[in-house]
C-alpha cells in the first residue's frame, strides 16, 4: 500500500521539487534584474552616446540629399511617422530653421558642449560666468551640468557623521548587553533598542526636520538649519539598530566556555568581554559596521528631508549637503522619460547598487568566516 | 571543579575569591567599561524615549475618529479639515497587496533552502548570498529597479500587448507596481524567518513521518510546515511592518501628491501615509498650521508599524519558547 502509494506521488513529488527549486532562483534573478534594469537605462550615458550640446553641428541645405531617412530623424529629432508624413520642401525648412535657430543661440560657447560626457560628469570645468574650473551639480538649467562629484562628497560626509555617532554607541550598547548586563536587563534592552529598527525613515527625517534641527541650530549656531551634521545624526539613529543586532549576535556567537575560562583565570567580567570575547567576534564587529555603512549611505528619506539639498562641494559638516540618495529621490519624479538627466540619475543609481553590493558582499563572507571560526570547521 | 560548575557558579566563584585578595583596590578599568557600555545602552534608549514621546505628546490631541475617517476635503495641509483615511486605505492596500506576492516566494524559497538543498553545495551558498545581498540593497534602488523593471518594461509591455491604440494603462506608477516593488524588497525578510522557523523542527518530527510512508512532499505539507506557521507569520508581520512605512521604493511606482478619489483598480495610483508625512513637512505653504497635523500623521504610521512589530516580537518569543520546549 505504502509503496504504491510512493509510486503514485512520484510524478507530483518531481513536479513540486522542481517548482519550489525554480522559485527559489527569484533571489538570484532578482540581483541580476537590478543589475541590468537599472544599468540599462543609464548605458547610453556610460558609453557617452547621449547629447545634450543646445548647438549641433549643423547641416547645409543643399546637402539634404545626400543624407539616409535615419540620419534625417536623427538630426531633425523626428519619430519615424512624423518623418514619414513629410514631403521635401516641409523637411527643407525644417533645415532651415534648424540653421537659424542655431546661431540665435550660439552666443554662449558652453552651448556647444556635450555636458553627458564622463569628462564632465567627473572632472571640474570652467564654466562661462566662473572664474576657475568648478564641480557643479544643476541639472535643471539652461546649460544642464551633471557634475557628480558634489553628489558624492555629499554622500560621504552624512555616512561619516552618522557612521562617527553611531558606530561607538551601537557598539558599546551590543558589548554592555551582551556580556554585562544582568539577565534581566538584557531581555529588556535588546528588543527596545531592536524597537528602534522599526521606526519608519520617513519618521526619522521628520523629527530630524522638525524637531533636531532647531535644537542643533541652537547649539552649534549653524548658518544654514538643515545641514550634514543634523542629517548625519538622524541617519546615525537607523544606522545604530543594524550596528547593534549584527555585532550583538556576533558576540553572543562566542562560545560560554571562553569567558567562563577568562574568569576563571581570576579576569573581570569587563576583561573577558573587551580581551576575550571582543577580539574572538571581531569579524562580527567589521560586518557589522560594513553594513551600517551601507544603510546610511543608502538611506534616502532622511536626507531628502534634514539635510538642506545643496548641492556644494564642501567638507564642513555645518553646510547643507545633496546625497545621491536624495537626488534621485527627489529629481526623477520630473525628469522626461530618456533625456541625459534621466539617465545620470539612473547612472548614480547604479554606482549606489554596486557600492552597496560590495558593502554587502565583504560582509557576508567575513561573516561566513567567523561562522567557520567560531563553529570549527575548515 | 569550576570547568564542571555552571555558567552562573563561573561568574560568581572566582569574583568572591578575588574580593578576597585584594579588596583595597579598585578595578577601575572594568568600572570606567561597563559605566560607558551601560551608558551608551541607556542613550539608545533615552533617544527611542524621546522621539516617541515627542511624537505621543504632540500628536495624541489631535487625533480623532473624524481625522482617520475622512479624506482630505478641503485643505490638505489644515488640521481642522483634513484627514487621512486615503493614505490609509493607500498603505493598507499596497500592504496587503505586497503580502500576496511575498510570502509565496518566501516561503517556497525557504522550503528549498532548507528541506531539498545540500546545506554546503555551492549553489546553496549563491542562494543565501543573494538573499543577505538583496537585504542590503539600498530602498532607493528598488525604487529605480520598480520603474525600470515594472512600469516601463513590464508595463509598457502590457500595453503594447493589450492596448494596440497606444493608450497608457500599466505603464505608468501604479498600485500594483508599488506594491510588486515592495514585495522584491521584503523577499529577504520573509526568507531569513521561514528559515528559522524550518530550522528550529526538530529533524526526528521528519524522520518519523518518512519513516510512516509519507513523501517527502506529504511530510513538508503535513507535518513540517504547520509547525512553522508562527515563523511564517513573524517573517510576514516584520515585511509587513518594514514595508508599511518605506516611501522611497513608492516614489516613482506609485505614490500620488493627491488624489480626490480612492484607487479603484490596480492600475490606479494612490496616497500613502508615509508619502504624506514627506509632503506634509516639505511642501506645506505654512509650517505652524501643519504641524499638528504632522505629528497626528506621524503617530498613526508609527502606532501602526510598532503595533506589528511587537506583535511579531511576541509571535517569535513563543515560538522559540515551544521550540525550546520540543527539542
Amino acid at each position: 500500500m505504502g509503496l504504491r502509494r510512493g509510486h503514485r506521488a512520484k510524478p507530483i513529488e518531481w513536479l513540486a521539487e522542481k517548482l519550489i527549486f525554480v522559485v527559489s532562483l527569484s533571489a538570484i534573478l532578482i540581483v541580476f534584474l537590478i543589475f541590468i534594469f537599472i544599468g540599462r537605462e543609464a548605458l547610453p550615458v556610460v558609453f557617452g552616446q547621449m547629447n545634450t550640446a543646445l548647438v549641433q553641428k549643423t547641416i547645409p541645405v543643399d546637402q539634404m540629399d545626400k543624407l539616409s531617412p535615419a540620419q534625417f530623424q536623427d538630426y531633425l529629432g523626428l519619430t519615424k511617422e512624423q518623418f514619414a508624413s513629410m514631403d521635401r520642401d516641409t523637411l527643407k525648412t525644417l533645415m532651415e530653421l534648424k540653421i537659424e535657430s542655431t546661431k540665435e543661440s550660439s552666443t554662449d560657447k558652453d552651448a556647444s558642449v556635450n555636458t553627458a560626457q564622463w569628462r564632465y560628469l567627473l572632472s571640474p570645468h570652467r564654466w562661462t560666468g566662473y572664474d576657475a574650473p568648478k564641480y557643479i551639480w544643476q541639472p535643471v538649467s539652461n546649460i544642464p551640468k551633471y557634475n557628480i562629484i558634489p553628489l558624492i562628497i555629499g554622500s560621504l560626509k552624512v555616512t561619516i557623521v552618522a557612521l562617527i555617532f553611531a558606530v561607538p554607541i551601537a557598539l558599546a550598547a551590543a558589548i554592555y548587553v551582551s556580556q554585562l548586563a544582568r539577565p534581566r536587563v538584557r531581555e529588556f534592552a535588546k528588543p527596545i533598542i531592536e524597537l528602534l529598527a522599526g521606526i519608519p525613515s520617513v519618521v526619522l527625517g521628520f523629527f530630524a526636520l522638525i524637531v533636531m534641527a532647531t535644537v542643533l541650530q541652537h547649539i552649534f549656531r549653524t548658518q544654514s538649519r538643515l545641514n550634514a551634521l543634523c542629517a548625519g545624526i538622524a541617519l546615525g539613529f537607523s544606522v545604530i539598530p543594524v550596528v547593534f543586532s549584527i555585532a550583538e549576535d556576533a558576540l553572543t556567537s562566542v562560545p560560554r566556555s571562553y569567558v567562563q575560562a577568562a574568569l576563571a583565570l581570576g579576569a573581570s567580567k569587563w576583561k573577558a568581554a573587551s580581551q576575550v570575547v571582543l577580539p574572538a567576534a571581531i569579524p562580527g564587529v567589521f560586518a557589522a559596521v560594513a553594513l551600517g555603512f551601507g544603510r546610511a549611505v543608502g538611506e534616502t528619506m532622511i536626507v531628502l528631508m534634514a539635510s538642506g539639498n545643496a548641492s556644494i562641494v564642501s567638507w564642513h559638516f555645518f553646510d547643507s549637503t545633496r546625497t545621491i540618495t536624495a537626488t534621485i529621490a527627489a529629481e526623477l519624479g520630473e525628469v522626461v522619460f530618456g533625456s541625459a538627466h534621466y539617465r545620470v540619475l539612473f547612472l548614480i543609481g547604479v554606482l549606489l547598487f554596486a557600492v552597496t553590493f560590495l558593502t554587502n558582499m565583504t560582509a557576508d563572507i567575513v561573516m561566513n568566516r567567523l561562522k567557520i571560526r567560531i563553529e570549527g570547521k575548515r | 571543579m569550576i570547568s564542571t560548575a555552571t555558567a552562573t557558579h563561573a561568574a560568581n566563584l572566582p569574583r568572591h575569591g578575588r574580593r578576597r585578595f585584594r579588596a583595597a583596590r579598585i578595578d577601575w578599568a572594568s568600572l570606567v567599561g561597563t559605566g560607558v557600555t551601560g551608558f551608551a545602552t541607556l542613550l539608545i534608549v533615552t533617544i527611542l524615549a524621546v522621539i516617541l514621546g515627542n511624537i505621543v505628546i504632540n500628536g495624541l490631541p489631535y487625533v480623532s475618529w473624524r481625522f482617520v475617517s475622512t479624506g482630505t476635503a478641503t485643505d490638505m495641509f489644515d488640521v481642522n479639515k483634513a484627514g487621512i483615511l486615503p493614505m490609509i486605505f493607500g498603505t493598507t492596500a499596497r500592504v496587503i497587496l505586497m503580502t500576496l506576492f511575498v510570502l509565496p516566494m518566501g516561503v517556497l524559497t525557504a522550503i528549498y533552502l532548507t528541506e531539498y538543498a545540500r546545506i554546503h553545495s555551492p549553489f546553496t551558498r549563491i542562494i543565501r548570498s543573494a538573499v543577505n545581498n538583496l537585504a542590503g540593497v539600498p530602498s532607493i534602488v528598488f525604487g529605480l529597479f520598480g520603474a525600470g523593471f515594472f512600469v516601463r518594461f513590464i508595463g509598457h509591455g502590457m500595453d503594447s500587448a493589450f492596448h494596440s491604440g497606444g493608450a497608457t494603462v500599466w505603464g505608468q506608477p501604479a498600485l500594483l507596481w508599488a506594491s510588486a516593488t515592495l514585495a522584491v524588497m521584503t523577499l529577504p525578510v520573509v526568507i531569513i524567518a521561514t528559515e528559522e522557523s524550518l530550522r528550529a523542527i526538530p529533524q526526528g518530527l521528519r524522520e518519523a513521518s518518512l519513516a510512516l510512508g509519507a513523501t517527502k512532499l506529504e511530510t513538508i505539507i503535513k507535518i513540517v510546515l504547520p509547525q512553522a506557521v508562527p515563523g511564517i507569520m513573524t517573517g510576514a508581520i516584520l515585511a509587513i511592518s518594514r514595508a508599511a512605512g518605506e516611501v522611497a521604493p513608492i516614489l516613482f511606482t506609485g505614490a500620488a501628491y493627491y488624489m480626490r478619489d480612492l484607487p479603484k483598480s490596480l492600475h490606479d495610483q494612490f496616497m500613502d501615509l508615509g508619502y504624506h508625512i514627506f509632503i506634509l513637512s516639505t511642501q506645506s505653504p505654512n509650517v505652524d498650521k501643519t504641524r499638528p497635523l504632522l505629528y497626528a500623521t506621524v503617530l498613526v504610521l508609527l502606532c501602526l508599524t510598532f503595533m506589528l512589530n511587537i506583535v511579531a516580537i511576541f509571535v517569535r518569543a513563543n515560538m522559540r519558547k515551544k521550540m525550546r520546549m520540543l527539542h
